[in-house]
């Protein structure tokens, strides 16, 4: 996972509530079992008009916006289906980040297992006429050219995973000796829930 | 809890894993790619729901283009890594959240993970169950254990009693429609209250369902003997039932937040808009104040009523309203009529367990006489895609969850309600107050 610091970059803005993950890659467009191909059919039923013919009007569409790492957004931003399609879709498309008055949960826990920063912010009206902003993630702050400057929330976990770009599966299998352990506990208290009878384990 | 990872984070244990064919071979190939193994292939558990096909005598083919793919692969992922999988043509095949509690899978206490946002569903039963992308769920497989951060509580009393021909999806959809889709803000929504406990475990299904619409992590509902007497005997529920009963909140319990609502206000709801949000009593009219975007899509008005809305299809099915409780009540208001002319009609039951009983009661004949469909189970309609669909354009009062833009199809207008409201409109051919329907 690459890891994030500072970025400045172009920000485009898809103000809207509730953009849930169909419209992000709608179920049609996920024609493969894989986790890429998807960039071309991101927000596609918004992005393309009869034909996949680009609509100009489509902020996405928009020539100012074409080199747009940071995507800016509503309330409750990815809600609805967990598909984390949506954001391998955004990280292949080139975002970096997602700057959102609120994220539907897992939305969000989807961005920082593939290093995309879930930015939550109520003044995303105000960042989107000041490009190109810039997300300073150590200072956990957005900022303007004119220097106007927010300071954002953001769990230490995920802060930490982003930063330094960590696989969540290495840093826990670490913790191997002390799963094996809370299993031995937990398989005494609660043996219904080991549904497996292995060889060697004396069950 | 196995570890504290620092601050609000902690490494949790997970107990039950489900797949299913939409994303399960990503997610076990991505995995193998990684050389890493299923920590425990006997606590995982896999199911093809999203996109088998649903029409009778079907195979692997399916009408979304290389769906069948997704299947195959899915299959030969399972087999490779020792994964219990309720396979197309299987007698316990159906929607995850269908299946998973009529095999005693879910249990009190246990944590429960799926990558399908509806997981909470199975909330109802007292378990600590909710969706995760494919990441996560290669991370549950790989460890037995995800990195969690301590959740915020919410606590949601239904006060008094539903009245007649209300139901548990129009409590959820009222709760959204009052506090916004956006209203549970990642907390862990604790569902209570004398309406909440007179609930059938399928009336807690349905209500849990929906706390991914109102984006809470999950909905949970205390185990009580009602919980208990549906799980004993199942396959993979304990025999005897341990004791469950101390899994509740404390009397005393503090919560982040806090709603009551009182269950005897709530009338039939249904959609209007393109969030769940955008929710409203049958009788009522579109908001005044309706944001004008949804009422684009929608071809709808400010002020226009919702009651007598032409409709051109219905859905019953879904992990929200597809149980056999939901076919009987659709299926009582049903009994005698026929489907308006020119409104095409569906039943997809949630599971083969459901559509047998259903069948052993006679509650197909109903639904075909009818006029509507009767199909093999899977999700179905309620999302689109790519291959069988409603006409474009298309009108559909749904059983569903979602009404988002093109989510049943490109330009497909859905209105989501109860079994009982898409049964009655399916008659009326526009949408139409169940209650004025004498079962």
């Amino acid at each position: 996972m690459t890891p994030f610091t500072i970025l400045s970059a172009v920000a485009v803005p898809l103000i809207r509530d509730n953009v849930d993950t169909d419209a992000i890659i709608p179920s049609r467009e996920m024609k493969s079992t894989g986790k890429t191909g998807l960039a071309d059919g991101l927000f596609a039923a918004w992005r393309y008009r009869e034909g996949r013919v680009p609509d100009p009007d489509f902020a996405l569409n928009r020539p100012q916006y074409h080199d747009a790492r940071i995507l800016l957004g509503g309330v409750n931003f990815g809600c609805g289906s967990s598909r984390e399609h949506a954001v391998w879709a955004l990280a292949e498309y080139g975002f970096r980040a997602v700057i959102a008055k609120s994220f539907a949960p897992i939305f969000a826990g989807n961005c920082v297992r593939n290093g995309i920063v879930p930015v939550a912010l109520d003044a995303v009206e105000e960042i989107a006429d000041g490009n190109p902003v810039t997300i300073d993630l150590p200072a956990q702050t957005v900022s303007l050219p004119d220097g106007r400057t927010w300071h954002f929330a953001i769990g230490a976990e995920a802060k930490a995973m982003l930063i330094e770009g960590l696989d969540a599966i290495d840093l826990t299998l670490k913790h191997a000796p002390e799963i094996a352990a809370w299993q031995a506990r937990d398989r005494a208290a609660r043996p219904w829930i080991y549904l497996g009878i292995y060889l060697g384990e004396g069950v | 809890m196995v570890a504290p990872l620092g601050g609000e984070a902690a490494l949790i244990a997970i107990d039950r894993i489900f797949l299913h064919e939409r994303t399960g071979a990503a997610a076990l190939n991505s995995l193998a790619a990684a050389g890493r193994g299923v920590a425990d292939p006997s606590r995982v558990f896999c199911v093809m729901d999203h996109i088998v096909d649903t029409r009778p005598g079907r195979g692997d083919a399916t009408l979304m283009p290389g769906g069948q793919a997704f299947i195959t692969e899915t299959r030969a992922a399972c087999r490779a890594a020792g994964i219990t999988l309720f396979d197309v043509g299987d007698p316990d095949q159906g929607i995850v959240h269908v299946v998973s509690p009529e095999l005693g899978i879910v249990l009190p206490g246990c944590t429960l993970i799926a990558p399908d946002s509806h997981t909470c569903t199975q909330g109802a039963f007292g378990a600590l169950a909710w969706g995760i992308g494919s990441s996560e769920a290669e991370h549950a497989m790989a460890t037995g254990t995800l990195r969690v951060a301590r959740p915020k509580t919410m606590r949601v009393t239904f006060t008094g009693a539903l009245r007649p021909g209300v139901t548990p999806k129009d409590m959820i959809l009222a709760l959204i429609a009052h506090h916004g889709a956006g209203g549970g803000k990642g907390h862990v929504v604790e569902f209570t209250g004398a309406a909440v406990c007179d609930l059938d475990m399928e009336g807690r299904m349905t209500l849990c369902n929906m706390a991914t619409e109102f984006s809470a992590m999950t909905g949970i509902i205390a185990p009580d003997e009602a919980t208990f007497a549906y799980l004993a005997g199942r396959r993979y529920a304990p025999d005897p039932l341990p004791d469950w009963s101390g899994l509740r909140s404390d009397a005393d319990a503090a919560f982040d937040a806090e709603i009551a609502i009182d269950a005897g206000s709530i009338a039939p709801m249904v959609g209007w808009g393109t969030s769940p949000e955008h929710s409203a009593p049958i009788d009522a009219a579109v908001p005044e104040d309706a944001p004008r975007r949804p009422l684009d899509y929608m071809g709808l008005a400010p002020g226009q009523p919702l009651a007598g809305l032409p409709i051109d299809a219905a859905f019953i099915g879904s992990c929200t309203n597809s149980r056999l409780s939901d076919l009987r009540r659709a299926a009582a208001l049903l009994r005698g009529h026929r489907v308006a002319p020119g409104v095409v009609a569906l039943c997809v039951p949630g599971s083969q367990a459901v559509k047998r009983a259903a069948e052993a009661e006679g509650l197909d004949r109903i639904f075909t006489d009818a006029g509507f469909e009767w199909r093999e189970s899977g999700c179905s309609l309620c999302f689109y895609a790519g291959g069988e669909g409603f006409k474009p354009g298309s009108r559909v009062i749904s059983s569903t969850n979602r009404n988002f833009e093109g989510r049943q199809g490109p330009g497909i207008r859905t209105h989501i309600a109860s079994p009982e409201t898409v049964a009655a409109s399916a008659i009326a051919g526009e949408i139409a107050d169940p209650r004025g329907l004498a079962a």
